[in-house]
């Protein structure tokens, strides 16, 4: 029987991408392509036969938001448990890598989480991530027979290549419910992704008060970007929401232009913004590890430097 | 009540050099410490038991160097730690790792909630608490950023970067955290002291009857092939001195960059 590889992301744009790759692995090693989709009502499955998925298992889902992590491990499980697919292919979100351990342990599958790309060499799978805090990246191979990825958001794009696709309901039955859900809020209105931003501006703890903010916000308007920061101003002072953090725990950006405001540079930060364009830096400490990696950088008072920079690239919005 | 916490030593991030030729990391020689998150978790854990009288028990898993490292932990509020020091778990995977680690919290006997962070500070693969709830066959709670226990229901508020969703269950259970769900304490110079007197129990896998084999088979599903710096080549023009000069300058740059809109 045909291996097979099994794609999966709780939302759709997420799906294509990981279809756009595995069309491509599927072709290397001659596998069989499909997809599990956690379908709401308004669902259109031929988007998913647009990207190139020959066959979508189903699975329906009127949750209001996410769904549940047992139950996309269970349907997973079920569908590469026996001569099913040997590769699954999961979008590296929270409940992505929540669902990759699960699985993976279940399969007793190698695993690699948070993956930045992935090819086929020869016959093996490669896939790279970041290691040691973002100081490296590692390049493994996956040895095991089942093989379970979760890969970062945006890793690949998305390219339509449109089959006659077939789907199939995938009947779970009764999967015990070992966590009950009280409430959910979705995150309304800000719901941020600066990691399509084009250009991003962060900030670290050299802003000294949470007021101090505009600074780097009119930068943000002159030059049409969104603003990001690091751990410590959204984990530590909660001056800015957790959807801007930056970082080996928090997002991975790759904009044309980056502008790094009053951080020093510390890897867990860098990470997410090592994949940008362009890099400026503005710091007071001249030896801070963030003009390293910078393109231009201006060693300065941020203070006096940002809003100079602002009125600079924007005179007319000051 | 029991918590166990489990944590992990890596090296001092902030401190790795790369060498330039091979873009290689030096690792030797640098000081061993927990991950910022491994510690969010032990935080949680003492607050757990300063509220509900519970008994903290941290585990860890790792080198020679954590029987000094661990009392770190005993000084940050844990009653007791438990480590595993083999040389077959050096580089393990969080496939392993999660093995040992079952099998260390089998010895240590009935547990209430494990905590954990919801990455390590080197690789955040985020695997281990998956794993290990697959192991011990316990619910898992992830993401959470805060933490309620009452007498038959542990509460949680997680964060799915979508949505905040409330959960509720019953222990025993794992829960991983945020780093937002607390700020850990430094360890008072009292508690440094008294660390070493509270109760540290060294283990091997022997002593846990885990077959090495098994740790073996486990971190063969994933074989590394390289480590390395990624390559960077920026131009690093830094300006200094007059800051109307540095501005004026840079805009030019990024005008000729084309990078302005």
């Amino acid at each position: 029987m045909k291996g097979g590889i099994l794609v999966f992301s709780e939302i759709s744009v997420g799906a294509f991408e990981l279809l756009t790759k595995g069309r491509e692995l599927s072709k290397r090693l001659n596998f069989e392509l499909s997809a599990l989709a956690f379908a709401k009502k308004d669902m259109n499955i031929h988007s998913y036969f647009e990207y190139g998925a020959p066959k979508v298992f189903i699975v329906p889902d009127d949750t209001s938001g996410p769904p549940n992590a047992d139950r996309c491990t269970h349907a997973l499980y079920k569908i590469a448990k026996e001569n099913g697919p040997d590769i699954v292919l999961i979008r590296s979100t929270r409940l992505g890598k929540e669902v990759a351990g699960k699985l993976a342990q279940r399969l007793q599958a190698g695993c690699i989480t948070d993956a930045t790309s992935c090819r086929v060499t020869g016959s093996e799978l490669v896939a790279e991530r970041y290691a040691l805090g973002g100081n490296t990246i590692s390049t493994e191979i996956i040895k095991s027979k089942k093989k379970v990825i979760a890969v970062m958001p945006g890793a690949f794009e998305a390219q339509p290549s449109p089959v006659q696709g077939k789907s199939e309901l995938l009947d779970l039955g009764e999967v015990p419910k070992r966590v009950e859900l009280v409430e959910r809020k979705n995150k309304v209105g800000e719901s941020v992704s600066i990691e399509s931003a084009e250009t991003l501006v962060c900030v670290g703890k050299g802003l000294s008060a949470q007021q101090d903010l505009y600074i780097a916000n009119d930068l943000c308007a002159a030059l049409k970007g969104e603003l990001g920061c690091t751990r410590a101003l959204s984990s530590d002072y909660h001056w800015i929401s957790e959807d801007r953090m930056v970082g080996i725990s928090g997002k991975k950006c790759k904009p044309k232009l980056h502008v790094s405001i009053g951080i020093s540079g510390q890897i867990q930060h860098t990470v997410g913004i090592l994949s940008s364009k362009l890099i400026i830096a503005i710091n007071k400490d001249k030896e801070a590890p963030i003009f390293k990696i910078a393109d231009y950088g201006i060693v300065g008072d941020l203070y006096k430097i940002v809003p100079k920079l602002t009125r600079k690239i924007a005179p007319a919005s000051n | 009540m029991q918590v166990i916490v489990c944590m992990k030593q890596t090296v001092d991030l902030q401190q790795i050099r790369i060498k330039r030729e091979t873009r290689e990391p030096v690792l030797e020689g640098l000081p061993m410490v927990f991950g910022d998150m491994d510690k969010n978790a032990l935080e949680e854990a003492v607050r757990i038991k300063e509220k509900h009288n519970a008994r903290v028990t941290v585990l860890s898993v790792g080198t020679p160097k954590l029987k000094e490292g661990i009392l770190e932990a005993l000084a940050m509020g844990a009653d007791e730690a438990c480590i595993v020091v083999d040389p077959s778990c050096d580089g393990s995977s969080p496939a392993s790792s999660a093995l040992t680690l079952s099998g260390a919290i089998k010895k240590i006997g009935s547990f209430n909630i494990i905590l954990i962070g919801e990455g390590s500070g080197d690789n955040y693969s985020g695997q281990v608490g998956s794993r290990l709830a697959e192991i011990l066959n316990v619910p898992l709670i992830t993401y959470v950023r805060e933490l309620s226990i009452e007498p038959d229901n542990v509460t949680a508020s997680r964060d799915i970067e979508a949505a905040i969703e409330k959960v509720r269950t019953k222990t025993p259970l794992i829960v991983s955290v945020t780093s937002e769900i607390n700020k850990p304490r430094r360890a008072a110079l009292t508690q440094i002291l008294r660390a070493s007197r509270k109760p540290l129990n060294i283990w091997t896998l022997a002593d846990l009857g885990i077959d090495v084999e098994a740790i073996k088979s486990a971190n063969s599903a994933i074989q590394i092939i390289s480590n390395l710096a990624p390559q960077q080549e920026r131009k690093g023009i830094i300006f200094e001195g007059d800051l109307d000069e540095s501005v004026e300058k840079l805009v030019g740059a990024l005008r000729k960059e084309g990078a302005l809109p």
